[in-house]
């Protein structure tokens, strides 16, 4: 993300007023505020519109009584579309900008549907999109892998080269280092397609760099490090610790959900460094070098550099740290009517497998552990879900996710005690939504 | 002793083995890259200048390439029109002593620009020669790149007037990087070590269950004017199940986002990255679509003549530079924009 941009969304979704007066609140904390956006909220709006339960004649449902055409009738062809796509019910599930984030649409950003998401894929066409100078679709057969440095012999390759080679097939979550940027002084954006958006989990098939890089005879002894490069504009770079290489974890990846990569995702060859950040992930790889030491590219010392409050910046932080979000219910939703509801959301660990992932609805005083949807896997999306019966009355309801190495994700005022409100990237805090008696769900922070 | 000699010399048999059978083990797949090939492609630039070529530009020349080629995005002075973050500015004599932007530490600083950051001069190169203009990335020589390179550094002030930079005095210029020091690798956000070596995240939590001392108050929520300024929130749900998407849009109803252009001019327009200085109803370098389709209505001709040899003086002072698109795309898209660019 461009630093200048991610620091202005807040400021033009809230006025220079509005800005002062959620911060005078803050600061003089003050107890009645809650109450106050509590009594807002149940004054101003009227109940839900929809209910799940409609109003029913006294002899039935009509959409039972009277069979529909799809029961009467005859059906559409096979192959009536070469490569299906989703009803089209489902109109509203995009990925979309942020309006006022970026000023060009080449180097800009998609947020994914998360709102409307169920387990822990995502569909490769709402797969989130980064580009740095705009994206291609390229001639798989003109494009070539290279691998050089500290090698005996430099190597090149073919895509029908790699794809002969033993290939492995691994789910794994990428987030952009940004994710959640926009939110680290104040509430900027209403869903969770905003403010988590920048978030998506594929099953990467591909081959481990390891074994490309041996087949060079790589010096791994003098070569901690690996520089990736894309062979597109913007040639994006990025050092790639050698640690998660050797371990073969790191994927020179051609695969993405049984198909090709989708050509914003890099078609024909990406990386895939899993628990690291997206940037690292680059797309349309040509080349990796490796080299004794790390780069300092533009990506990793002009962007992607965290600012902390004595005024240094943090370069090379690359592990998306442990995280979770509910997604349903989730800012900008309307509840249908008070009763049962499943809150479901996303948990996922740069360090390995979620641990346990725990829910409250009263804003964080008390707390209940949620169900984990199996399969749990290592530096992958899992998904969480609690039981919740809506009595009608303001919650707020958050998740906080714990990892395997016992890293317990933070609230707000711990991640800003140490790290500022300035860093842009890496921002993990819990997330709060205020369900208000209207059923209208909100963005909020808590103090 | 001679046994454990032996057992450390079968590892080590073992281990080269290994890769000697990595080598091998795949025949037929890969083949050795020529040295044009790795020349070719080995374009990176690293802190140590290891990888830069031998070369130099002046600031002279610099101002020249970035009059032609940088300023309709960077601004004449480098303070990017608005459109991309600013490169300079924020840095003092006293930060170039120090090798620490004192900027830096404000809160109530309003902007970080390229030079309060950077810390490699490597850095700058390596960026612009890889991937600037933004839209014919690589098309710079070896002399343009330190030609503009040396221009931003005079523009902030590291370097005078009449410097050539050269692969002879990066170093010496590298020690007066305004934050040349500002970076550090003091955290646990690094796999394994090589930098570091921290394991001990930097934030701790506590996975308290009951009874919590939090006090559950809003601190932050979004004021009610900005309710829509996402668009309709109840267009961005799914229309079945738990929840709906609140309906924002009322009777303060916005634009909805742009749908994906219709004609081919339009579509040509995005193609040949016109989009990145034109937007459809916002200026950004240069007018909006809807400004000129307002002012040049009908007129093919000329707006195809203008695309194709550039002008300025008409929107403002920022020139626009001739585009090398082919006549009849130009024509497509001047046809577009006359007939109201809808």
């Amino acid at each position: 993300m461009e630093p200048g941009r991610l620091r202005k969304a807040p400021e033009s979704f809230i006025d220079r007023d509005g800005v002062a007066t959620v911060f005078a609140e803050a600061k003089h904390g003050r107890r009645d505020f809650i109450r106050g956006a509590f009594a807002a909220a149940a004054a101003g709006l009227a109940l839900p519109t929809a209910r799940s339960q409609p109003a029913v004649p006294a002899e039935g449902d009509p959409n039972i009584l009277k069979l529909p055409e799809h029961a009467t009738g005859l059906g559409q062809p096979v192959v009536t579309d070469g490569y299906g796509k989703p009803s089209k019910w489902e109109t509203n599930v995009q990925r979309r900008r942020s309006p006022g984030l970026t000023q060009t649409t080449q180097a800009s950003v998609s947020f994914a549907p998360l709102q409307s998401l169920f387990g822990i894929v995502t569909p490769s066409g709402l797969h989130f999109e980064r580009h740095h100078q705009g994206w291609w679709d390229i001639d798989p057969s003109k494009h070539r892998f290279m691998v050089n440095g500290l090698v005996k012999n430099a190597k090149v390759f073919t895509m029908d080269e790699l794809m002969r080679l033993p290939s492995v097939s691994r789910f794994h979550f990428i987030e952009c280092g940004a994710n959640t940027g926009m939110e680290w002084g104040n509430v900027a954006v209403p869903t969770v397609q905003y403010t988590h958006g920048m978030l998506s989990c594929s099953e990467f098939t591909g081959v481990p760099l390891i074994t490309l890089l041996e087949m060079a005879g790589a010096d791994l002894k003098k070569g901690r490090f690996a520089l990736a490069e894309g062979a597109d504009g913007s040639s994006m770079t990025r050092t790639i610790p050698m640690n998660l290489v050797t371990s073969g974890e790191v994927l020179v990846a051609y695969g993405q959900n049984g198909e090709m990569l989708r050509p914003e995702n890099g078609y024909p060859l990406r990386l895939v460094v899993p628990g690291v950040q997206g940037v690292s992930w680059v797309k349309y790889l040509r080349r990796v070098e490796v080299g004794d030491q790390p780069w300092s590219t533009k990506d990793e010392s002009v962007h992607y550099v965290d600012l902390m409050p004595d005024g240094t910046h943090r370069q090379y932080t690359s592990i998306q740290e442990c995280k979770s979000v509910v997604t349903t219910p989730s800012g900008g939703q309307l509840l249908l009517d008070k009763g049962f509801y499943t809150i479901s959301g996303l948990a996922w660990s740069g360090r390995g497998k979620v641990k346990r992932v725990d829910v409250s609805v009263d804003g964080g005083r008390n707390w209940r552990t949620a169900r984990l949807q199996e399969p749990v896997m290592s530096k992958c999306l899992t998904r969480f879900s609690l039981d919740w019966v809506w009595d009608g009355k303001p919650a707020i309801i958050q998740s906080r996710a714990m990892d395997e190495t016992g890293y317990v994700q933070p609230g707000y005022r711990q991640l800003r005690a140490v790290r500022g409100t300035r860093s842009i990237y890496h921002n993990n805090a819990i997330q709060s939504w205020l369900v208000e008696e209207s059923g209208e769900v909100k963005n909020v922070q808590v103090g | 002793m001679s046994r454990w000699v032996d057992a450390i010399a079968a590892l080590a048999i073992l281990a080269a083995c290994t890769t000697a059978f990595a080598q091998d083990r795949f025949p037929g797949i890969g083949r050795n890259a020529t040295p044009q090939e790795v020349a070719a492609w080995d374009i990176d630039v690293r802190p140590d200048f290891k990888g830069l070529p031998p070369g130099s530009g002046s600031v002279a020349r610099g101002q020249q390439v970035w009059d032609g080629k940088c300023a309709s995005c960077h601004g004449v002075f480098g303070e990017s029109n608005q459109v991309f973050h600013p490169l300079i500015g924020g840095t003092t004599k006293e930060d170039i002593a120090a090798g620490r932007v004192a900027n830096l530490k404000r809160q109530d600083y309003p902007a970080r620009t390229t030079m309060m950051k950077l810390p490699t001069l490597s850095t700058l190169w390596d960026y612009i020669n890889r991937a600037m203009p933004w839209n014919q990335p690589k098309s710079l020589s070896v002399e343009e790149v330190y030609a503009v390179t040396a221009y931003m550094l005079h523009l902030a002030d590291i370097v005078p007037a009449d410097f050539t930079l050269s692969d002879r005095n990066v170093r010496e210029v590298q020690q007066r990087l305004p934050n040349r020091n500002g970076m550090s690798t003091d955290h646990a956000m690094w796999p394994g070590p090589g930098l570091s070596g921290r394991a001990k995240p930097d934030v701790q939590a506590s996975a308290c269950m009951k009874d919590c001392p939090v006090e559950p108050k809003v601190t932050s929520m979004l004021p009610d004017h900005a309710r829509n300024a996402h668009g309709n929130l109840a267009e961005q749900n799914r229309a079945i199940g738990p929840q709906r998407g609140v309906d924002t849009a009322g009777a303060r109803a916005v634009a909805a986002l742009k749908p994906a252009p219709a004609h081919a001019g339009a579509a040509l327009a995005q193609q040949n990255n016109c989009t990145a200085c034109h937007a459809a109803n916002q200026r950004l370098v240069g007018p909006s679509w809807s400004e000129i389709a307002a002012k040049h209505a009908g007129r093919t001709d000329y707006l195809a003549a203008r695309i194709k040899a550039g002008g300025s003086g008409v929107w403002g002072a920022i020139p626009m530079p001739p585009q090398a698109l082919a006549e009849a795309d130009a024509r497509r898209i001047a046809d577009w924009l006359a007939a109201g660019a809808k």
